[in-house]
């Protein structure tokens, strides 16, 4: 099971991109944290996603 | 009389010690969009003795900017750059700045971030958001980055928050209130949300980890 924000998730063994497909985050308001590290975007195909990882997804908005 | 550098600099020690000072001093913090968040994060740094801003914008000071943002009336028509520059040295004169009155994109970033040891996040469009946090952790993963996200409407102050996201990201804001709901900027609450910036970037400065 995956952590992702909070949530326990049975995403082990997907990709970043595979995962976020399932979602209805927009890609390009992301920012996404792994383990304590942000995950390039241009790393998102080849992150495999595994079992006790912890994932936040910090989705922006607009104002500033 | 404006202070001498030297007196600038005790003033500044006597308030919160040589040691942090040293620091301040020695500190370069870039400012990504002077709005109402990089505005306040700017006037705020330079109060408090950091050696050196980077400033960057490619806008000009427009009447709807003066509701929240650190500009006169006076300025209105200026680079946002340049008039920022004016007003932060007469507060704090010995401040070193570099301003760059350009669009940040994935391209020009690490030239124009070099210089910088903590960048702060202040534009007002999502998507630039995510851009600069990207670009900053897949080329420059040494320099740590405060990013605002979440100011607008006249919710609660007490939602704005400081979150350490990973070891080189801080995210402040209340991380929901989006201008695109039709929610105004105030600002009281964007500045709450660019003290909250602004202060991390300090603590960040002082060696402070718990977030």
């Amino acid at each position: 099971m995956v952590k992702i924000n909070g949530e326990l998730l049975p995403v082990d063994g997907k990709t970043l991109t595979e995962y976020l497909k399932t979602t209805e985050y927009e890609p390009q308001r992301i920012a996404v944290e792994r383990n304590g590290e942000i995950v390039p975007k241009s790393k998102y195909d080849d992150t495999l996603l595994k079992d006790g990882d912890t994932v936040e997804v910090v989705s922006f908005v607009g104002g500033g | 009389m404006i202070p001498t550098r030297e007196e600038w600099l005790e003033a500044l020690a006597a308030r919160h010690g040589e040691r942090l000072q040293k620091r301040l001093s020695a500190a370069s913090v870039a400012v990504c969009g002077l709005g109402g968040l990089g505005s306040n994060i700017a006037i705020c740094l330079a109060r408090a003795g950091v050696g050196r801003l980077i400033l960057i914008d490619f806008d000009r000071v427009d009447i709807t900017n003066l509701h929240r943002q650190q500009y006169k009336a006076a300025q209105i028509g200026m680079s946002k750059s340049d008039a920022l520059k004016e007003n932060l040295l007469e507060i704090a004169p010995y401040l070193e700045t570099e301003t760059h009155n350009v669009k940040i994109t994935r391209d020009n970033m690490r030239e124009l971030l070099l210089g910088a040891d903590i960048i702060c996040e202040a534009f007002d469009k999502p998507e630039e958001k995510a851009m600069l946090a990207d670009g900053v952790f897949e080329m420059m993963p040494d320099k740590s980055l405060v990013s605002g996200s979440g100011m607008a409407g006249l919710a609660s102050a007490n939602l704005i928050k400081t979150r350490k996201i990973a070891s080189n990201f801080v995210l402040c804001g209340d991380g929901s209130s989006d201008i695109s709901d039709g929610e105004g900027l105030f600002s009281s609450r964007v500045m709450l949300c660019a003290a909250h910036q602004a202060h991390a970037v300090i603590r960040i400065i002082a060696g402070e980890n718990d977030f």
